[in-house]
């Protein structure tokens, strides 16, 4: 059995481990990315908008650690996503499909579709798989509890950026 | 050696071994996470509902998340303060 509630989570700390780490990354964006107004082009603000919206879900999943499989896949995906990229594709697109395709060869899916509670969920339950990192290598109650805690997280991320930004926007 | 599967074959329910006590605590609290469904607290909701509000919330998340994205970058381009500034960032939010 998996951890019992320690609430690892406590909001305090985690919004502060997150709102740390994802401060250094954005003066590492800004020092690696000087902007000037002559040099900036539409195309380097939508490389630095990418960056900086990596930068905070790593942030975060560096935050909650490797105890979580969502923040592993996170930190995994960050890691060899560009690698995988080049490897596969050749081109610059969302990781949600490569992710697909990595898991399909990867794990075969053992779900029986005969299963009454789960038929008529099972076609959302596939969704949400994609949405939640490393989701497609989960079993349904996996799944179910990295979700509850993914969202507990992203809804810190969404507080800590606002604040972030209405800060910097004084 | 069956390590894994004698947990899970041990529970005769529909999930993966697990029971469905289990199953409906974990949907309970995710319900309470999600804040269109936390106040219908008395009213039943499918596991279907449960899962798909569940995946339009996590949708509207990284939407703002994308959005909150575009603005930070957008700040770090005009402000060229230094790391002093982060520093009081940090002191007034922690």
């Amino acid at each position: 059995m998996k951890n019992p509630q320690r609430s690892p989570t406590n909001p305090g700390s985690l919004r502060s481990r997150f709102t740390q780490v994802f401060l250094q990354s954005l003066l590492r964006i800004r020092k690696h990315n000087p902007t000037s107004s002559s040099s900036s082009s539409h195309g380097e603000f939508l490389k630095r908008c990418r960056r900086v919206k990596v930068a905070a879900y790593v942030s975060m999943a560096r935050a909650v650690g490797t105890r979580r499989a969502w923040s592993r896949a996170t930190l995994w995906r960050a890691r060899n996503g560009e690698r995988q990229r080049n490897l596969l594709y050749g081109r610059c697109s969302k990781s949600n499909s490569r992710e697909r395709s990595l898991g399909k060869r990867k794990r075969k899916k053992k779900k029986k579709k005969k299963r009454d509670n789960e038929e008529h969920s099972f076609g959302h339950a596939k969704k949400l798989q994609k949405l939640v990192p490393g989701g497609e290598a989960m079993d349904f109650c996996c799944l179910l509890d990295e979700t509850a805690h993914y969202i507990k997280c992203l809804i810190t991320q969404v507080k800590v950026m606002r604040s972030i930004a209405d800060f910097y926007s004084l | 050696m069956s390590t894994r599967r004698a947990s899970r074959s041990s529970q005769p329910s529909s999930v993966a071994g697990m029971s469905d006590e289990q199953i409906s605590d974990l949907l309970s609290k995710l319900r309470q996470l999600i804040p269109q469904l936390r106040t219908n607290h008395t009213d039943k909701v499918s596991a279907s509902k449960l899962l798909q509000e569940t995946c339009n919330y996590i949708r509207s998340l990284h939407r703002e998340v994308d959005d909150l994205s575009d603005q930070l970058s957008q700040l770090l381009a005009s402000t060229d303060r230094d790391s002093d500034q982060a520093a009081i960032i940090r002191s007034l939010l922690l």
